[in-house]
């Protein structure tokens, strides 16, 4: 049987109620549950549970459908939904963990009194005690109040969300200039702000090296490398946004982050990295940093460009510390070549340009949703190497970021190991906080079952970026997903020569042909980098 | 501290984080135990997006907002006079005051009416009910003069439940010296079958006649000798001992009676039986003091007018048909919607077939934070208006959700002496999904009734849906 129902004005963010989906899932006697706002991404999710969508439906409504084996059965479920939606982060959750002392107004007193939780940015900034700063992670059209809240509330502001106009993030960052507040982002996965991680961000260790991005994968894959043991602390890494360095915006945040590490007295040497600037920004950006006291390494992604392991090793070269061999664990029995397309599924976007970039000279055009030059954009279903950056907005809009919802991902290994024409299967794995408790959980199963399948002509290869000190455990992750038959490398820019150098050898051993890989790399095509869940 | 000390702050230690957004980034700081708070964010309704960015990119919002409320916390309130309405309101005759945004006849609602008649009967306009209605239907009087039906806050005072008033009766004058302004409020009647409830039968009349004889001239007279009184310093006084100025007034009353009897007994050339009977009739009236009350609250809100580029709330009103309200950066414009029913408790027989719209200029105490802005202070009264000292407590926790600052001269002790929330901001009660929360008495649907119950409301939406787009629309240039 199936249950369908609307409960207009009840919301929870999407991977609070992915959260909730999966655990009515798992309730005896229910086949499918979706807990879902009412998005039009949502709404045709029903047809696949054989449910006719209502009408008059809107995003703000909560959608519950519920697919069961019986009255009873669904009882179970829709208790189970009660206490799910009053569980944490319901609306009376309020947690100002850590915040002694109570904040400005104090904390009620007498009998039966209840304390509502802030409803607004504003509101909560009046229980702040010192410094603060505002993290910001609605859907994206809704970011920019709060932002502006946190900022008349004297708070510096991240803006993780994604879907943000330009115009207003021009304006949120003049007005961050002229009261002398920094804005990260929009778009903006990654920062560490005075030991605090925000976003996305993986557990490092105290030291010199102070980061400005306008990624937030980027900046996670060298923060990762630098973590190796003989590596290189960190000071902050402040997002920019991954529109910070185009036309539009002008660098306004990266200059700002530049003279704040300059005038930090923990930070010796500071690294900019981002996706390719626009020429007049970066040149601005170049010409600002060589006035600092602090050295400045100044490396965006783009033609000419070294890739982000490189950069590491540039960093690793100006602190006198050798680089190591970067950690890589490669499977038993495992094939040199399988020949065949290269698909990449990537969460980070950073970490897709950034292995189109390496691979296209030897694979030729790859195809993508972020692709390196307009012609070679597409989808899923293309002929030819494909990567794809599914944290771009066509696959979150109104979904959880595939860094921590991995079933989208899932699906689509499982359908592109199917096909015999492909090959190789690259994907990154994101470690830290705000990810997937356990990534391995969800790939270790979908990766043993297709090379079982495959045994002779599939590869899989994973750059997983994480830190010994992430949560999820980096030794456990690499070493389970390796047992189940992947090659795995903590550097994205090896991972994606090894599935390069895997698809070439075999072409060229069952083809023996030339291949057409010697065009020119040009500057990626404007895309979205990483996005994350509700934006 | 400067920005950029500001900024470099933030990097010396571990930063206080607010969370709004996805629950898992703020479970990531959670799991960094790292001093975070989560807001209980919820979507605005579908719609309301661009004209919220619009407003919130005003660059004139935030000095504007910071006005205002700087003016309504200083504006003062002191009972200056007692006179007729005729005189201070500068009312004709034909022309009469009303509660709410502008109605006519034709729209008005039972006890509005019932009012009315009253009204043209008090002014000897009309000898029988059904001659003041047949005139007020055809819009003049039996001399031609044209019928006007005039807001209150058109002329710059309020007017509780219907509202209504005529040159005759008799209204309280605040002052507001800090911006020198004045405003004025007419004298409460008591309860059950009064004028301002929709009744028009003789004992009605009579009241008022003789309210207009004895009661009025005698506080003139009082006030003469005592000089002005400090109503916000009452009003302060009041929500420490009770009351939060809109359903109870009881201790606001009798601090009232405390300070004007003594003038009345020995100044008003009022016979003993004549000056008891005064004393008697306000303090038989827990509600006496509402109407100044009103009057302060009106001078408060008054102070926040016509602020371009502020978002705060200036007027919430109602006639009985409408509920409106007007807001500092758009002027005196209204912006009106049906007025709601009311949630409530009804007297004797009464049940909510016979309960009127909601109506009324009172909900001007809700507009600076007293009524059910101020719940907290009124344990006495949860249940007439519905739930548990817990409720009163939350009610008011969640309106410093939708304003924008805290008065302290209107300290709530259960609170721990918070003040009372302060400067409703349109953009936060769009924002929140939360409405404001007025206590209110419920009037009879028919004309004649009088009241039947007291009980909660709140606004409808589309007010304030309205007021944001007519400030998305105000605000200048082409920003986002």
């Amino acid at each position: 049987m199936r249950h369908l129902e609307l409960r207009p004005g009840l919301y929870r963010d999407s991977v609070r109620l992915m959260q909730i989906s999966g655990a009515l899932t798992h309730a005896p006697g229910v086949h499918h549950a979706l807990v879902a706002m009412a998005t039009e991404l949502n709404l045709d999710l029903l047809t696949d549970l054989g449910i006719v969508r209502p009408e008059a439906a809107s995003p703000n409504d909560l959608l519950v459908a519920i697919v069961v084996d019986d009255d009873d059965s669904l009882a179970v479920a829709l208790e189970l939904l009660e206490r799910e939606l009053a569980g944490p982060g319901a609306a009376t959750g309020m947690s100002v963990a850590g915040l002694t002392g109570g904040g400005i107004g104090g904390t009620p007193v007498g009998v039966g009194t209840g304390q509502i939780a802030p409803r607004t940015t504003a509101s909560a900034a009046r229980l702040l005690s010192g410094p603060g700063l505002a993290l910001v992670s609605t859907p994206g059209r809704y970011a920019f109040v709060e932002a502006v809240d946190a900022m008349d509330a004297g708070l510096s502001v991240m803006i993780f969300s994604d879907n943000v106009p330009v115009d207003q993030e021009v304006l949120l960052k003049q007005t961050a200039a002229e009261r002398g507040l920094l804005v990260m982002g929009p778009d903006c996965g990654t920062s560490i702000v005075g030991g605090v991680g925000l976003g996305f961000a993986n557990v490092v260790r105290p030291g010199p090296v102070g980061v400005v991005a306008a990624s937030g994968t980027g900046a996670q894959q060298l923060m990762s490398l630098l973590a190796v043991p003989g590596g290189a602390g960190i000071s902050h890494c402040l997002g920019a946004g991954g529109r910070d360095m185009s036309e539009q915006v002008g660098g306004r945040t990266t200059h700002a982050a530049l003279d704040l590490l300059d005038a930090d007295e923990s930070t010796g040497l500071i690294v900019v990295l981002g996706k390719p600037p626009a020429p007049r920004v970066a040149a601005g950006i170049r010409a600002h940093a060589a006035a600092l006291a602090t050295p400045v390494i100044v490396a965006p992604l783009g033609a000419g460009e070294t890739d982000l392991t490189a950069v590491t090793e540039q960093v690793l070269a100006r602190l006198g510390v050798a680089a190591p061999r970067w950690p890589a664990w490669t499977p038993s029995g495992a094939r040199a070549a399988t020949g065949g397309w290269v698909r990449g599924l990537f969460s980070g976007g950073t970490l897709c340009v950034e292995a189109m970039m390496i691979t296209v000279s030897s694979l030729g055009p790859v195809r993508s949703n972020v692709p390196l030059r307009p012609e070679w954009r597409a989808g899923t279903g293309t002929d030819g190497h494909v990567m794809l950056d599914l944290g771009a907005d066509e696959y979150t809009r109104g979904r959880p970021h595939p860094m921590i919802d991995f079933g989208p991902r899932c699906a689509l290994l499982e359908r592109e190991a199917a096909d015999p024409r492909v090959g190789v299967l690259l994907l990154d794995v994101v470690l830290g906080h705000g990810a997937h408790p356990d990534p391995a959980a969800e790939l270790v199963p979908v990766i043993q079952t297709a090379l079982a399948r495959r045994p002779t002509d599939l590869t899989v290869v994973v750059s997983l970026i994480g830190t010994p000190d992430d949560p999820q455990g980096l030794t456990h992750q690499a070493e389970a997903l390796c047992a189940a038959g992947a090659w795995v490398h903590l550097s994205n820019a090896e991972a994606a020569r090894r599935a390069a150098e895997v698809a070439r050898r075999a072409a060229e051993a069952t083809l023996g042909a030339a291949s057409p890989a010697h065009e020119a790399v040009t500057r990626p095509h404007a895309g979205s980098d990483r996005t994350a869940g509700d934006r | 501290m400067t920005g950029a000390a500001r900024l470099a702050a933030m990097l010396l230690r571990e930063p206080q984080v607010v969370a709004v957004g996805a629950s898992a980034l703020a479970d990531a700081l959670a799991d960094q135990v790292a001093p975070h708070v989560r807001v209980d964010w919820r979507p605005p309704p579908v719609g309301t997006e661009d004209d919220l960015a619009r407003v919130y990119a005003d660059p004139r919002r935030v000095a504007a907002n910071a006005t205002a409320v700087s003016r309504m916390l200083a504006a003062g309130a002191s009972l200056v006079d007692v006179c007729r309405a005729g005189d201070v309101v500068g009312l004709e005759p034909g022309q009469f005051c009303h509660a709410g945004p502008p109605v006519r006849w034709e729209r008005a609602s039972g006890p509005l009416r019932g009012a009315l008649i009253g009204a043209m009967l008090l002014e000897g306009l009309a000898g029988t009910p059904e001659e003041a209605e047949r005139l007020l239907a055809a819009g003049r009087l039996a001399d031609g003069t044209p019928v006007e039906l005039i807001p209150c806050h058109d002329r710059g005072g309020v007017g509780p439940m219907a509202g209504v008033v005529s040159p005759s009766m008799w209204a309280w004058v605040l002052r507001d010296e800090t911006h020198g302004t004045s405003s004025w409020c007419t004298l409460n009647e008591g309860l059950g079958k009064v004028l301002r409830y929709g009744a028009y039968g003789p004992e009605v009349i009579d009241r008022l006649v003789w309210m207009g004889d004895v009661l009025g001239p005698a506080f003139a007279a009082a006030l003469r000798v005592t000089g002005p009184v400090d109503v916000k310093a009452i009003i302060g006084q009041m929500v420490q001992m009770g009351d939060e100025g809109h359903n109870r007034n009881r201790a606001g009353t009798l601090m009232l009676l405390r300070d004007l009897v003594p003038a009345v007994v020995e100044h008003a050339n009022l016979p003993a039986a004549a000056a008891a009977r005064v004393a008697r009739f306000v303090g038989g009236n827990d509600h006496f003091f509402l109407n100044l009350v009103m009057a302060a609250a009106k001078l408060q809100s008054l102070a926040a007018a016509d602020i371009p580029g502020s978002t705060v709330v200036t007027v919430m009103s109602r006639n009985g048909t409408d509920f409106g309200i007007q807001v500092a950066g758009t002027g005196s414009k209204w912006f009106t919607a049906p007025a709601g029913t009311v949630d409530g408790l009804y007297l004797g027989a009464y049940g909510p077939d016979d309960a009127n719209p909601d109506i009324g200029d009172s909900a001007i105490t809700e507009t600076i934070g007293l009524g059910g802005f101020s719940m907290a202070a009124a344990p006495a009264i949860v249940r007439f208006v519905g739930g548990t000292v817990g409720d009163a407590l939350l009610t008011t926790q969640r309106m410093y959700e939708i304003t924008l600052a805290e008065n302290g001269a209107y300290a709530l002790p259960v609170l721990d002496f918070r003040g009372a929330p302060t400067a409703i901001d349109v953009t936060r009660v769009i924002r929140t999904g939360i409405l404001p929360q007025i206590n209110t008495g419920i009037a009879g649907r028919i004309a004649g009734t009088g009241q039947v119950g007291a009980g909660l409301v709140t606004p409808p939406m589309e007010c304030f849906r309205a007021a944001l787009r007519a400030l998305a629309a105000a605000s200048p240039g082409d920003r986002p």
